[in-house]
């Protein structure tokens, strides 16, 4: 995918990052986005990856790549090492969302956290039909898809709110990079992928 | 021998030596007064002089990293594999220059060497060498070749740490490091493997504190020893269940001692022996020692990303899943470091079952990875 070609939530939180910024990318593929980051941005960081093509693939784009399993943790990251920690399309298919997002936002000032929202209308009717949902934005079928925590946007809240996450700015799209009033009015229902800027509440 | 040279092959090579006059103070405190280093070179130092590449051997290696010396040759260099046209050190577009380190026995000065004061080898008198004063040397070397700085300094497993001690002693002097299956500091086991390795070496009665040569004789059987039990660590448990299994080499037991009945002993012995003709055992005892010592965070109160700091150059990190001798975990140590430092580094974590041998084997993902890494070198300097 090129620079120009970036998928729909890439080019949406490329915004939110500030020029210059230190970020780490969990989940990074093949590198685009931080390329993308870099060139528009200025970022400096890394992305974490654990498929051997697409480490070698970051490699092939001078991304800092980092081959690692995210499911490991992070623990071996210190408190506040980068500005931004993001996760695009990945949560979904992490262990533990809950342990991972407090530890995202333990070493980055903020998070940025996008999934593919499970409680989009063509799912819930492929559901009402008795059937899992296969969309544009989840293209597995059950027993293939590496996605083993599916969630809404309430779902998504419910747990921010458990785990003291402040949700900081909430935007939804379907993968066509549009948005719309229908999903600005009800999101959980007519978005199709969630991005989600996020940090650690302030204690009180 | 090769019946005709491979075309991605350097091909026929001959080593050079350079003497140097100049005394050199080692970290031992002791200073070396004059001293050769030999080496090899392939591919051609373009005009500016950006595209030449410094290899780093290991434990036993030497300055013969790839191509042939004749066409009797049974053999070709230690990493054939990585370096030649086309290949991910690629001769065509980078200028190659690979040594025999100071204490080794291939050439450069070390314990076999005549001692000028005495007209006799240095034998156990030959001073200590470490990690540091190698990249010294090396320094020495590359100014002698007209390199003011390298496109990358390459190493595995104590070659690595070579690489890794270059970016921190002279940071200005290479712009990307390439480190390994290395470690920036041995284990406790690590270092108990050396040391029952030299205990073969010096409890050999043909050891002679050292002046085996005096006597006409060589700790044969320490040496054997010691590279048997260095070969057991550096394969994995799978490579040598897959490699040997319980396979009897006369499909049957004997009942006895002496012959090698297991083909897992018979692939020891065999390499233990053919050691014994090609490598000095005091080299290899001062070869474990610098192991041993290698530990450039102990001066920065045993932390890594300090000792760091002063680095500049680009990293490319690799280890092995199956590495037991330099595990992944190892190499992760390193990669922190640089990352706490925000130094650029990629790091490729190889699933290979050889375990530490498998930065001399031809693994796709490896070969991919580094490829790509040198590769984006070479674009730098439009090679």
């Amino acid at each position: 995918m090129s620079p120009n070609h970036l998928r729909t939530d890439l080019e949406l939180l490329s915004n939110w990052i500030q020029p210059s910024s230190h970020v780490l990318d969990l989940g990074c593929g093949d590198g685009t986005l931080l390329e993308h980051l870099r060139q528009q941005r200025q970022v400096t960081g890394y992305g974490l990856e654990i498929d051997p093509e697409n480490v070698t693939r970051c490699i092939a784009a001078g991304v800092n790549v980092i081959q690692r399993d995210l499911d490991e943790g992070l623990s071996d990251f210190k408190d506040n090492a980068f500005d931004y920690v993001m996760m695009t399309q990945t949560l979904q298919a992490i262990r533990c969302p809950d342990q991972l997002l407090p530890e995202m936002l333990r070493i980055g000032r903020e998070g940025i956290v996008t999934f593919p929202n499970f409680g989009h209308w063509l799912a819930r009717l492929q559901l009402l039909r008795g059937r899992m949902p296969v969309s544009r934005a989840l293209p597995y079928q059950w027993y293939d898809t590496p996605n083993i925590h599916h969630c809404t946007l309430r779902d998504f809240e419910a747990l921010c709110q458990k785990l003291n996450i402040q949700i900081l700015e909430c935007m939804v799209v379907d993968p066509e990079h549009k948005s719309s009033w229908g999903m600005r009015t009800f999101p959980n229902l007519l978005g199709e992928i969630a991005v989600y800027r996020i940090q650690r509440c302030l204690e009180t | 021998m090769p019946e005709s040279i491979p075309e991605n092959s350097v091909g026929l090579v001959k080593p050079q030596t350079a003497h140097f006059a100049q005394p050199l103070a080692l970290d031992c405190g002791r200073t070396l007064a004059a001293y050769d280093l030999i080496y090899e070179t392939y591919g051609k130092l373009n005009a500016d002089g950006s595209n030449a590449l410094l290899i780093c051997h290991a434990l036993s290696g030497d300055h013969h990293a790839a191509g042939y010396h004749s066409m009797l040759d049974r053999k070709p260099g230690w990493w054939e594999n990585y370096i030649g046209p086309g290949k991910p050190i690629d001769t065509n577009q980078f200028f190659v220059v690979s040594l025999n380190n100071l204490g080794g026995c291939k050439g450069s000065t070390g314990p076999t060497s005549l001692d000028p004061k005495t007209g006799k080898a240095y034998g156990p008198d030959f001073p200590i060498i470490t990690v540091r004063d190698w990249v010294e040397s090396q320094v020495l070397l590359g100014e002698r070749l007209g390199i003011k700085q390298w496109a990358a300094v390459i190493g595995g497993s104590l070659g690595g740490m070579q690489s890794l001690q270059w970016s921190i002693q002279y940071p200005d002097k290479l712009r990307h490091c390439v480190v390994i299956a290395a470690a920036s500091k041995l284990s406790a086991q690590n270092i108990a493997f050396n040391e029952v390795a030299r205990q073969a070496m010096l409890r050999d009665p043909e050891f002679h504190e050292g002046r085996y040569y005096e006597h006409n004789t060589v700790p044969k059987r320490g040496l054997m020893l010691a590279r048997m039990l260095g070969h057991i660590t550096y394969l994995s448990d799978d490579a040598m269940r897959a490699k040997f299994g319980r396979e009897l080499r006369e499909g049957k037991l004997n009942f006895g001692f002496d012959a090698a009945e297991f083909q897992v002993e018979s692939y020891l012995r065999y390499q233990g022996e053919s050691f014994v003709d090609r490598f000095d055992a005091n080299t290899y005892l001062l070869m474990t020692k610098a192991l041993d010592y290698f530990d450039p965070a102990s001066d920065y109160e045993d932390d890594l990303a300090k000792a760091l700091a002063p680095a500049k150059a680009q990293f490319l990190v690799c280890s092995f899943t199956s590495d037991w001798r330099f595990a992944p975990a190892r190499s992760r140590e390193i990669v922190h470091a640089l990352q706490q430092n925000r130094l650029a580094v990629s790091y490729a974590e190889i699933e290979a079952h050889q375990g530490h041998d498998a930065f001399l084997i031809k693994i796709p993902h490896y070969i991919a990875a580094f490829s790509a890494y040198m590769q984006r070198i070479a674009k730098e300097i439009n090679a």
